[in-house]
């Protein structure tokens, strides 16, 4: 038991949602009949939600700086159906169009940025009325049409790694990148070990460090297998690659620097920030900005796969971000999330999604079902808080950069209330 | 305001009365965490029973348990009040038995009238329809009872801190309170508020309400307690009759510490250079209300060593006049210069402030000074994190480095400095806060109410912080609200009354009657 504890750092506290992923992947394997982990269908996977999860990387900033956001989806369409007619009526090339979305990304997010940290209007009513407001230009630049977009630019969101070098049975980009990706892992594992040595720090036991490896490592490899052995033409998708690289470059920004370490600030305590000299308005305006430039291009991606821009994209994006955030650990009053979390949070959304839908069931009894795993998700982590167990959620990440969610501190009267009610 | 007069109260000999409550080897675990160890309290009708102890000893946990806040069954231990055994399921239990709290954070709605803040919870309904009229008449009754003369649809947050702890006991008064629980009531009043507020305890007390009291304010409590149980480390270490044991200050701090305090003040040899630091005609108006000057016209110096006190009442003006040089960070400015090292400087934000070597320590830690969600690592460097990072990127090793460094210089009682500032007692959470000012390294660092909140032993540590922080060559601005404080440390004080510097003393012509004299008149010729 206490190697168990072990593994999961110090106590039983990080089983998180990285346990229930799991949980849900083995049991949506045992009920599709094993489709669930072949490797169509992880590909149809990663390239059917990777621009939500784009937008969760986005929505976790501004979440844990004490924000909302809910214009996304409207205006990842408004981008979208921008960035189709430049190209299809300026006969604009692929990459200039992905400029143009970029750029009218963060015109938009100077926009809403200035609002609600300028003028100091709450972000919830500049997002909502962002909402109503890019839905419409949507609808009047588009005229409600559908607006096809080069082949070229399909590539972003329905492009795959090119076959390259000799047959090996396998994608080998894929292979590369799957190796690249373990090596990193097993570099920086043992590099962080080394240095938390040094400095005489709190340190687990190397075996504990070299089995997470081992665990991580392994996961890397068979997913790296699975992508590399689907239908002839698909590999890991190009949006996947995107997605990866943004994790990475915002992981990191929110783990590492000061603009990552002002985000929490501000949203753990806005008055104590700007007194310790952090520029908190300037942060609040680039989360905002980020986001619907990270909007923008999730709405790009998706054009792109589905070959057009249409008047209903982007419908509903805002909320399955947000449930993704929260479920990965983030707090309601900010101050606490992580990237990853919420990469998790939005992969376990995207497995149950899958998941019913390969077993056939229909889209009403899959959004009851996502609806109370949202609920269940939370209730059970702050049900486990005030027992003092182990948070399913929160902990997990802290290594990450991650924090203690206060939402799931429960108020002590509250928490004893609990306890003497089981 | 009814006042009972001091004979009266001696008559009723608390000694000799019968006893209403009885907590009994009262145990209450948290998890990894003994709060109480068998405590045993009693306390008598009639009585002023004060309950002393430092940070983190149990005092505010043992009322929570008492008050129904942890419930029945949460705890080991009995509870017998009024010779009946209890067992609160929650706080309205207790109420309705005759127990009332009122909490260091006062439990009022700012945006509610007087009236409705005392029947919150309690309204005067009939069939589910609340009776105003009824309230309202009955709400100026208690109110006479305290002292209050305000408008009882008055929103209360327009009223003093000082006049809304009366609403808080007039609240309790309408729960037809027995034993009234006081946690810090005079921590946020000033001097005539707080007189005001014993004298209505003292009231109370001839009318057979008993109260339990917990308090810093070592004075006050000499000065009305008629028993104090001393608390330390979770377990209940003596009771005291004030009278027949002759209790003064150092024999409870002896029992709060367990030795006795040579000194409240470490030895300190000041070495005070020339003026580097001043203020001249600086004018700040009021954030909302037009006409209102919260800095009229103020000037002051500060000379590299020196601890320059900052002494007023409450609401005088010293956080405005503090927060307003930071940065700006309060009001709007008006006129006036600053003045460092010969040059002067315009400071319009608090980055430009840091810049020019001011540092600033808030007046309430948990609200201003510090991000709970936080460990003591990423505080210690939230304010200089320019200093541990490349290019942006922070690095990590160094922030533990200095965080540890730190700790280890101000002795801060943690197992790591990964740990939580929450978990921390008031004490090193401030010594935290001290540490992430140390970290800027300023030319001049200003304290507002360092030691609120604080222990006997905590606030030595930070005297001598202050001190070594002074002998560094630094100048110190030290706000306080306790005289005794400033006395025992500052080199020269200014005093404040209503926004204006109404005077300035050394430390050999300074004594409360002095200083008090000062920060309660307008300005005369300095």
């Amino acid at each position: 038991m206490n190697a168990i504890k072990q593994l999961f750092g110090g106590n039983t506290r990080q089983f998180g949602m990285i346990f229930a992923l799991v949980a849900l992947i083995v049991f949506f394997q045992f009920m599709t009949g094993g489709v669930i982990l072949t490797p169509d269908n992880v590909i149809n996977l990663v390239n059917g939600y990777s621009y939500i999860l784009i937008l969760a990387i986005g929505m976790v900033l501004v979440i844990i700086a004490g924000h909302i956001d809910l214009s996304v989806g409207s205006v990842a369409a408004f981008v979208g159906i921008v960035v189709a007619l430049t190209m299809r009526d300026w006969h604009l090339p692929w990459y200039m169009g992905i400029v143009v979305g970029l750029v009218l990304g963060a015109l938009i997010g100077a926009w809403q940025g200035f609002f609600v940290a300028y003028v100091g209007i709450p972000a919830f009513i500049v997002t909502l009325a962002g909402m109503l407001l890019f839905r419409g230009a949507n609808q009047y630049f588009g005229k409600s049409l559908t607006v096809p977009v080069p082949t070229d630019f399909q590539f972003i969101g329905a492009g795959y790694l090119n076959e390259v070098g000799p047959d090996t049975g396998y994608n080998n980009l894929t292979l590369l990148v799957g190796f690249i990706i373990v090596a990193a892992l097993i570099w920086s594992g043992l590099r962080n070990h080394r240095k938390a040595v040094a400095l005489g720090a709190d340190v687990k036991p190397l075996w504990v460090t070299i089995t997470k490896l081992v665990i991580l490592c392994a996961v890397v490899l068979y997913a790296t297998y699975l992508f590399a052995t689907g239908r002839p033409g698909t590999s890991f998708p190009v949006p996947g690659i995107i997605l990866g690289v943004l994790v990475l470059a915002y992981g990191f920004i929110a783990a590492r620097t000061t603009i990552g370490r002002h985000i929490y600030a501000v949203g753990g305590n806005r008055h104590a920030a700007a007194l310790s000299g952090v520029k908190s308005k300037r942060t609040d305006f680039l989360v905002i900005l980020n986001m619907a430039v990270l909007a923008g291009l999730a709405g790009m991606i998706f054009v792109a796969r589905s070959n057009a821009s249409g008047p209903s994209d982007g419908v509903g994006w805002e909320l399955d971000a947000i449930a993704a955030v929260f479920i990965g650990g983030a707090a309601v009053t900010g101050g606490v999330g992580t990237v990853v979390g919420s990469m998790i949070g939005g992969l376990v959304m995207a497995v149950l999604n899958n998941g019913l839908q390969l077993m056939g069931v229909g889209s009403d009894m899959t959004q009851i079902i996502k609806g109370l795993v949202l609920l269940a998700a939370v209730v059970f982590d702050v049900y486990n808080k005030s027992q003092g167990k182990a948070s399913f959620i929160g902990l997990m990440m802290k290594k990450l950069g991650g924090r203690d969610n206060p939402d799931l501190a429960v108020a002590e009267p509250l928490r004893d209330a609990v306890r003497t009610e089981s | 305001m009814t006042k009972t007069s001091v004979l009266e109260s001696d008559t009723l000999m608390p000694s000799a009365n019968p006893i209403i409550l009885q907590m009994q080897s009262i145990t209450k675990e948290f998890p990894g965490v003994k709060a109480l160890s068998d405590v045993s309290i009693t306390v008598r009708a009639s009585e002023i029973h004060s309950i002393c102890g430092e940070n983190g000893a149990g005092k505010s946990t043992l009322m929570k348990v008492l008050s129904g806040v942890y419930p029945y069954g949460s705890y080991d231990g009995e509870i017998v009040f009024q010779n009946e055994v209890c067992q609160f399921k929650d706080i309205r239990a207790s109420e309705h038995a005759g127990i009332v709290i009122i909490h260091q954070e006062l439990a009022l709605i700012p945006e509610l009238s007087i009236t409705e803040n005392i029947f919150l919870g309690n309204e005067p309904t009939k069939f589910g329809i609340i009776n105003w009229d009824d309230a309202r008449l009955r709400t100026i009754e208690l109110m006479a009872r305290v002292g209050l003369s305000e408008d009882p649809d008055t929103p209360v947050k327009e009223i003093g801190v000082g006049k809304q702890q009366l609403v808080e006991i007039a609240k309790a008064l309408n729960k037809s309170v027995k034993l009234l629980i006081l946690d810090e009531p005079t921590a946020a009043l000033n001097e005539s508020d707080s007189q005001h507020l014993l004298d209505l305890i003292r009231g109370l007390k001839g009318k057979g309400i008993s109260c339990i009291m917990i308090s810093h304010k070592l004075n006050e409590i000499e000065q009305v307690s008629d028993s104090i149980t001393i608390i330390r480390d979770g377990k209940s270490i003596e009771t005291l009759d004030v009278k027949a044991d002759g209790v003064d200050e150092d024999r409870i701090i002896k029992g709060m510490v367990g030795r006795t305090l040579e000194s409240r003040f470490p030895e300190h040899t000041p070495k005070i250079g020339e003026v580097f630091f001043e203020v001249k005609n600086w004018t700040v108006r009021h954030p909302q209300i037009a006409d209102r000057l919260v800095c009229k016209n103020s000037s002051f110096t500060v000379r590299r060593g020196e601890i320059v006190g900052f002494a007023g009442l409450m609401g005088a003006g010293r956080t405005e006049l503090a927060r307003s040089l930071f940065g700006r960070s309060y009001g709007h400015y008006i006129s006036g210069q600053i003045i460092k090292d010969g040059k002067e400087i315009t400071l319009r934000n608090v980055p430009e402030a840091i810049k020019h070597g001011l540092g600033y320590v808030t007046e309430d830690r948990k609200t201003l000074g510090l991000n709970l969600l936080d460990d003591i690592k990423t505080t210690t460097v939230a304010a200089n994190l320019d200093a541990i990072s490349k290019r942006s990127v922070v690095n990590l090793g160094k922030e533990y480095e200095v965080a540890e460094q730190y700790r280890k210089q101000l002795r801060t009682k943690t197992p790591s400095v990964d740990e939580g500032v929450s978990k921390l007692s008031g004490g090193n959470q401030q010594k935290v806060v001290l540490a992430k000012w140390m970290f800027t390294d300023p030319d001049l660092l200003i304290l507002d109410e360092p030691t609120r909140g604080i222990d006997v032993g905590a606030k030595y540590e930070i005297y001598g912080i202050i001190q070594a922080l002074a002998n560094q060559g630094k100048g110190v601005i030290v706000i306080s609200s306790e005289l005794p404080e400033l006395l025992g440390i500052s080199d020269r004080i200014y005093t404040i009354f209503e926004g204006a510097i109404t005077g300035v003393l050394n430390k050999s012509q300074a004594s409360q009657e002095s200083l008090m004299k000062r920060m309660t008149a307008a300005k005369k010729s300095a």
